[in-house]
């Protein structure tokens, strides 16, 4: 009966999401501030028809109930309590669900809080969102519906993959998804101010709030995945320029890159057209990630449960809602004005080379993905594209970005002062190269990579600290009025500066442990021991243990320094005996911010003398990898709750002082 | 949504840097480290996305012992990168030829940036065409200013 229910209001939800695209068209083309308001009260309840078919969903995978096909092909009754929950988003339907639930969530969300937009937009804004909803509605209740039921249902479910049984990845898609679809939003809107025929100041600062939310969920959401990849898959990695992490990293990238353009739009009217244009690209980029996870285009190997018609249909979807967005851009963009003028030295050419950079690194990421089947789809001929290429071209374009990145907050607007800017920035430079050079002093062995990724992220850091400390006027005036000049700054300037801290903070850590990072593998018997780095790993002993749904062996390492213990780590190697996989449940030992990671491997040598592979990464500075993202997310959140993204009418951020 | 498609690829293999397995690796750490080198460069071409110093499938076992034998033998990376691409043609290698069917993959995020730049230079340049002043406006403004200041 719930499925039913759920169902029943997923077809609901499909229905107002219908009447919300013509109740809000019509209130627009009518001037009808009722037929808007009603377009509203539909978009509201969608959102709730939605949550309904969720938690249905959801109760049917608590409760285990096997008459739902979704339920019995991901879930099992020896699962735990919050995999069962997460198993709710764990599959291709539900997952797709997920996106529906937050896609007319965000819907609910403008007619509720975008009070302060002018009628028009609000309600063209409606009705686009509402388009979106009814497409990927109806995707979902036609194409992939979670909540259909088998006809004879089985005593026992086929289990959630076990690498997903982990409480990072129960989080993980809820994040991301509010990110991706935080997008449709900015979609929206851009879609409406296309319609209207105006892109003014005023529209960028409507954007900016969604933009900024949907930016921090998705980059905590990506941390979160990238996190899970590192201590579950164990490889000691956290990035692979997987297909699958890129299609979540295009659209971070364009949305970084909106963020800083209206900025500009804001406050100089200028970059209307681009700032409209990268709205656009942001969900086209989700969409196209959408696409890319769900139609096997790139699992070609190890396709599993993919169906290609569902493909075709996304790539359809993607298709023309991006082929019209898009359209109506080249309609509509030649009359949009060019805004304010700007001289070379100005924060205005900062933040236009900040855009140049970031689309330039998204074109990397998207060829990268993309060009293996555009290649074999023309000539036949199978290329790869892997790891080695995105070092070459994303990361020198970054490497700029990063260099100039301090320099922006602190040129004036319209015309910058370079030589002010160097006189503010010296001590970060000086910091900067201190940090490299101590780590050439100190760190063995030396790396020139590792020596200038060092002195870049010190430079990121101080720079970041140095814009607060200029406009706190700190060490100049006395303690007191720095407290007041700090309590008074903007909680977007403080957003910032701390997104910008995140990301010098992540170029340290992802610098660190990329060059120093150090690997040891032997095969141990119960009392053996390898030395990784300055450590000295033992094996004491390896047992069984018995999981709710898995059974394991669970090795015992010391780790010593030096003969004094550190710390005692468990890592297990699990067999989940529902489905037959093998995980490694690694064990990681914290030092700072440094890592000792253990992986216990298959068990080699015969019964009399059994022996176990275990590995060991040494992963110095891994934490500040994930560190990172959560800083730059929490400056994202921070920036969020600036007064002047809630009120109406704009105050004005109080100049750099020159 | 990474999940899907990584878990896809792993799906009841165990994956862990594969390579470092004791049994395999050959006694001169000089040679090994060559070999480990290598690895990173050659797809697993059963796998998803691996390279051979991560996969525990068996064509990569296979791949990894040849790797090494031919390092152990005293071949160059670039015979040896020869000899698989030979063999199994430009998908085995994961960083792409410097060739003209790739001009688009390594050209595209320059072809971006000089667009860009170029774009950004035009409008700068629009900017001192209008904004320059004839020396009797300038002279103007300069009077202007000076009566306002106190």
């Amino acid at each position: 009966m719930i499925a039913e229910i759920g169902a029943f209001a997923l077809v609901l939800a499909l229905a107002l999401s219908i009447a919300q695209v013509g109740l809000s068209a019509a209130g627009r083309i009518r001037r009808s501030a009722v037929l808007a308001g009603a377009g509203e009260g539909a978009a509201l309840a969608a959102f709730l028809g939605v949550a309904v078919a969720f938690a249905a969903l959801m109760l049917a995978f608590v409760v285990s109930d096997f008459s739902v096909a979704n339920v019995a092909a991901n879930s099992h009754t020896e699962k735990p309590l919050l995999y069962r929950v997460a198993g709710t988003w764990g599959s291709h339907e539900g997952s797709m669900l997920l996106w529906c639930l937050a896609l007319t969530g965000f819907g609910a969300a403008i007619a509720g809080l975008g009070r302060s937009l002018p009628q028009g937009l609000r309600a063209l804004t409606v009705a686009t969102q509402g388009l979106l909803g009814t497409v990927f509605l109806a995707y979902t209740v036609f194409a992939s519906n979670p909540l259909l039921r088998l006809a004879t249902p089985p005593v026992e479910g086929r289990s959630l993959n076990p690498l997903l049984q982990d409480p990072a990845l129960a989080v993980h898609p809820p994040f991301l998804y509010s990110g991706y679809v935080g997008m449709s939003v900015v979609f929206s809107l851009a879609v409406a101010a296309l319609i209207e025929g105006r892109v003014d100041a005023a529209w960028s600062r409507w954007v900016r709030p969604w933009a900024l939310a949907a930016w921090s969920l998705l980059t905590v959401g990506i941390m979160l995945g990238s996190f899970w990849a590192y201590y579950e898959l164990g490889w000691g990695g956290w990035w692979f320029w997987d297909p699958v992490e890129n299609a979540s990293f295009m659209p971070w990238l364009i949305a970084t890159a909106l963020l800083h353009s209206a900025v500009v739009t804001e406050k100089r009217g200028a970059l209307a057209g681009w700032t409209v244009f990268l709205a656009l690209a942001a969900f086209t980029f989700s969409m196209l990630g959408a696409f890319l996870v769900r139609s096997g285009v790139l699992t070609s190997v190890h396709a599993f449960a993919v169906d290609p018609t569902r493909g075709v249909l996304l790539l359809i979807i993607l298709g023309v809602t991006a082929g019209l967005g898009f359209t109506l851009f080249a309609w509509r963009a030649p009359s949009l004005g060019q805004g304010g003028l700007f001289a070379p030295v100005s924060r205005e050419s900062a933040l236009v080379l900040n855009n140049i950079l970031l689309a330039a690194a998204t074109m990397t990421v998207l060829l990268g993905t993309l060009y293996p089947l555009i290649r074999e789809a023309m000539t036949g001929e199978a290329i790869s594209v892997g790891p080695p290429y995105f070092n070459l071209t994303f990361t020198p374009l970054m490497v700029c970005l990063l260099l100039l990145l301090p320099a922006g907050p602190l040129l004036a607007w319209k015309r910058g002062d370079a030589r002010g800017v160097a006189q503010r920035l010296w001590i970060a430079l000086v910091v900067g190269a201190a940090a490299g050079l101590l780590t050439l002093a100190i760190v063995d062995p030396r790396k020139a990579f590792g020596v200038l990724g060092v002195a870049l992220g010190g430079w990121l850091v101080a720079g970041a600290l140095a814009e607060i400390v200029e406009r706190t006027r700190a060490f100049r005036v006395s303690a007191g009025e720095t407290w007041r000049r700090a309590v008074g700054l903007p909680r977007g300037a403080w957003g910032m500066t701390l997104a910008h801290l995140g990301l010098g903070v992540f170029v340290l850590g992802a610098v660190f442990e990329t060059a120093w990072r150090v690997e040891a593998a032997e095969t141990l018997p119960a009392g053996g021991a390898l030395n990784i780095g300055a450590y000295h790993v033992t094996l004491d002993g390896v047992r069984p243990v018995d999981g709710p749904n898995y059974e394991a062996d669970e090795a015992t390492i010391t780790v010593t320094k030096a003969g004094q213990p550190i710390c005692q780590v468990k890592p297990e190697r699990r067999l989940y005996t529902a489905g037959g996989q093998t995980t490694s449940e690694v064990g990681i030992c914290y030092r700072g911010p440094s890592h000792i990671y253990l992986v216990l491997g298959e068990r080699r040598g015969g019964d009399a003398s059994p022996a176990w592979l275990v590995r060991a990464y040494w992963n110095p500075w891994a934490t500040l990898i994930f560190l990172g993202p959560v800083i730059m997310g929490l400056g994202g959140l921070i920036s969020l709750s600036d007064r002047r993204l809630r009120i109406g009418v704009g105050r004005r951020r109080p100049e750099p002082a020159a | 949504m990474r999940l899907r498609a990584t878990l896809t690829a792993l799906a009841g293999v165990l994956c862990i840097a594969a390579a470092s397995d004791p049994a395999e690796r050959l006694p001169d750490p000089g040679q090994e480290a060559k070999a480990r080198a290598i690895f990173r460069d050659v797809r697993c071409l059963v796998c998803q996305n691996e390279s051979i110093d991560d996969s525990e499938a068996e064509l990569a076992h296979d791949l990894r012992q040849i790797v090494r034998e031919q390092v152990k033998a005293g071949k160059s990376e670039a015979e040896i990168k020869r000899f698989l691409t030979d063999r199994y043609g430009e998908f085995v290698l994961l960083t792409p030829s410097f060739s003209l069917g790739n001009l688009a993959l390594w050209g595209g995020p320059f072809a971006v940036v000089l667009l860009g730049g170029t774009l950004l230079l035009l409008r700068l340049r629009n900017r001192t065409t209008e904004t320059e002043l004839d020396p009797e406006e300038a002279a103007r403004v300069q009077r202007l200013v000076k009566d306002e200041t106190p």
